[in-house]
């Protein structure tokens, strides 16, 4: 029997409706166990909306969850303690210290050893770079420091999968830094990683695999690779007599040319010979000065996908 | 396993925060308030006060300090000590929804009917700190201006020092449990918004129509349905044989308010979704 590809979460035809509108529109996401998963989609994507319904704080109009293999919102009980998750930024009572807000949130959890609690606080607040601030309260945290607390609120107990939303949200440059790295250094421990952004750059760093979500539904799903591929190669040509040029490709098969100023393009298939054609050229004496082959990148797939601005969708 | 299924670590975690609250202090400090300034203001003005004048047991504050616990009840039960209870109620929910909290907890996982009992049972503890520091600093201030010693109670009798403590005590259980319908109520309406300071007013109105329909004779069929109605009856521990009779009646009153918004609150909060 073909062992299937073990995943983390996963959703079938799964939507919410608020009144008229479709917030998530039968998403149906498969993120396999030990992937970093980036949940990629513009402001009001509806990629929070998802991952409320998947942690079981807001419940689906219809289609069915799966959260480590537990079904949602049946055996949410089961699958939470597995589960740490920063959820549309990171929220604590500002007038209690970062350690207490911490312990707070482990004892809510009746299933969370109190002998150990102190031990792992400590732990996970070490390793989000708190410690010295652990006793300060949280209203005199920065929004940075907010977000590190929030991580370790994630950490506090071995977990199979991290739901981070937004997480480098606030953070400076260096701060983003840091996240990427412990988000690195958790992924390869094993941890199933499931981070959201409106950010490619944040993404395409850190993931092995990538959903594009827009207006409530996706567009594209699957490993950093596969979606690479999925883009449509081009072939960019510069040379002389444009007009023979243009005739002669057409020709050679090449039938959707976009004439530019100064050069063609042409989408071709990925594994378009290109040492051929340019052999071709030069027998019928075209002075080529440039060509090659071009791989749209992820961020220019991205916006074709979302489309462009700042406007929000809906 | 005991101590798991109690929740113990969480009550604990949930009086840590309350106590926290500078709010949770300030108002106890509040309340202590009433009774010292009660009885400062007796005090320096008791020779002008004939015996009945002004509210029921004032007169006797000068002849026993001990009557100044049950006096500042009496003055605190029509609106400040509601208006503490609706705050503290009030914010259960709202205040965690508000905060952001609410959603951590959740996905902790707390369990949201576990999170109800327990954000109710903390009321409850308020409610019973709020009516013991009436009658503490009331027996203090008391102590402190005016002579004390054995009580005369309504009924004439008269009883031991350390038997009318026991009555103090009684009497705050009593408040406590007048004020745990109201509580419930107020729980119920904190599960319907994420604005606290809604469900803090919402209740004290409550507290408010209540009282005044308790007054209107038209509606006397509705009286004994009302939960404020039995507030101002502590006065029956205060005869000899003590009258339990109005106990038993409150108490069962207020656990049925406790089961209705307690069932509306559990059938609101674990089907609503959370997204603050």
């Amino acid at each position: 029997m073909p062992q299937a590809l073990e995943l983390a979460i996963k959703t079938s035809s799964l939507t919410k409706q608020f009144g008229s509108q479709k917030a998530v529109s039968s998403i149906d996401l498969s993120v396999p166990k030990g992937s970093v998963f980036g949940f990629l989609g513009p402001n009001g994507s509806g990629k929070t909306t998802t991952i409320r319904m998947i942690l079981g704080l807001a419940a689906a109009s219809k289609g069915d969850i799966e959260l480590l293999g537990h079904p949602i919102p049946k055996e949410l009980e089961h699958a939470l303690p597995k589960v740490g998750a920063l959820v549309e930024g990171p929220a604590f009572y500002p007038y209690m210290s970062g350690r207490n807000n911490l312990i707070r949130i482990d004892s809510a959890d009746r299933n969370s050893m109190s002998g150990t609690r102190k031990q792992r606080v400590d732990a996970a607040l070490e390793r989000v770079g708190l410690t010295n601030a652990a006793k300060k309260k949280v209203h005199a945290y920065s929004l940075g420091m907010k977000q590190r607390l929030g991580l370790a609120n994630a950490l506090l107990k071995p977990r199979e999968i991290l739901i981070l939303d937004e997480p480098t949200n606030g953070l400076d440059p260096q701060g983003t830094r840091e996240v990427r790295n412990l988000i690195r250094s958790l992924a390869a421990e094993g941890i199933t990683i499931f981070v959201s952004s409106h950010l490619l750059s944040e993404i395409e760093q850190l993931c092995s695999h990538l959903a594009v979500m827009t207006a409530g539904k996706i567009v594209a799903q699957g490993s950093l690779a596969e979606l690479r591929n999925e883009s449509q190669t081009r072939l960019v040509l510069k040379a002389d007599r444009i007009d023979e040029l243009v005739d002669f490709l057409k020709v050679q098969g090449l039938t959707k040319l976009s004439l530019k100023p100064d050069r063609v393009v042409a989408p071709v298939p990925t594994d378009f010979d290109v040492a051929n054609l340019n052999q071709l050229l030069v027998k019928k004496k075209f002075m080529v000065s440039e060509i090659r082959l071009e791989q749209p990148s992820l961020e220019e797939y991205f916006v074709n996908l979302t489309g462009e601005g700042f406007e929000v969708v809906r | 396993m005991f101590a798991k299924s109690l929740s113990l670590s969480l009550m604990g975690s949930e009086l840590r925060v309350m106590f926290t609250r500078r709010r949770t202090w300030a108002m106890l400090a509040a309340i202590a308030l009433i009774p010292i300034l009660l009885a400062v203001a007796v005090a320096l003005t008791s020779d002008q006060l004939a015996p009945g004048e002004g509210p029921p047991f004032l007169d006797r504050v000068t002849q026993n300090g001990l009557f100044t616990g049950f006096t500042a009840t009496l003055l605190a039960l029509p609106l400040f000590l509601p208006l503490t209870m609706a705050v503290v109620a009030g914010d259960t929910i709202a205040g965690e929804a508000s905060l952001g909290t609410l959603r951590y907890l959740l996905i902790a996982p707390v369990g949201r009917l576990r999170l109800l009992v327990v954000k109710y049972l903390g009321t409850i503890v308020f409610a019973l700190a709020g009516t013991f520091t009436l009658m503490i600093a009331g027996g203090i201030i008391g102590a402190i201006l005016f002579p004390i010693g054995p009580v005369t109670l309504l009924s004439g009798d008269q009883i031991s020092l350390a038997e009318s403590i026991g009555r103090m005590a009684l009497v705050a259980v009593y408040t406590a449990i007048s004020m745990s319908g109201l509580l419930a109520i107020g729980l119920f309406v904190s599960t319907l918004t994420t604005v606290p300071v809604g469900a803090m007013a919402a209740t004290v109105v409550l507290a408010g129509v209540s009282q005044i329909l308790d007054n209107l004779p038209q509606l006397s069929w509705l009286h004994e349905w009302l939960f404020t109605h039995y507030w101002l009856s502590f006065a029956d521990l205060l005869r000899q044989p003590i009258e339990l009779g109005s106990f038993a009646s409150n108490s069962l009153l207020q656990l049925g308010y406790i089961a209705v918004f307690g069932a509306l609150a559990y059938s609101r909060f674990t089907t609503k979704d959370i997204l603050s």
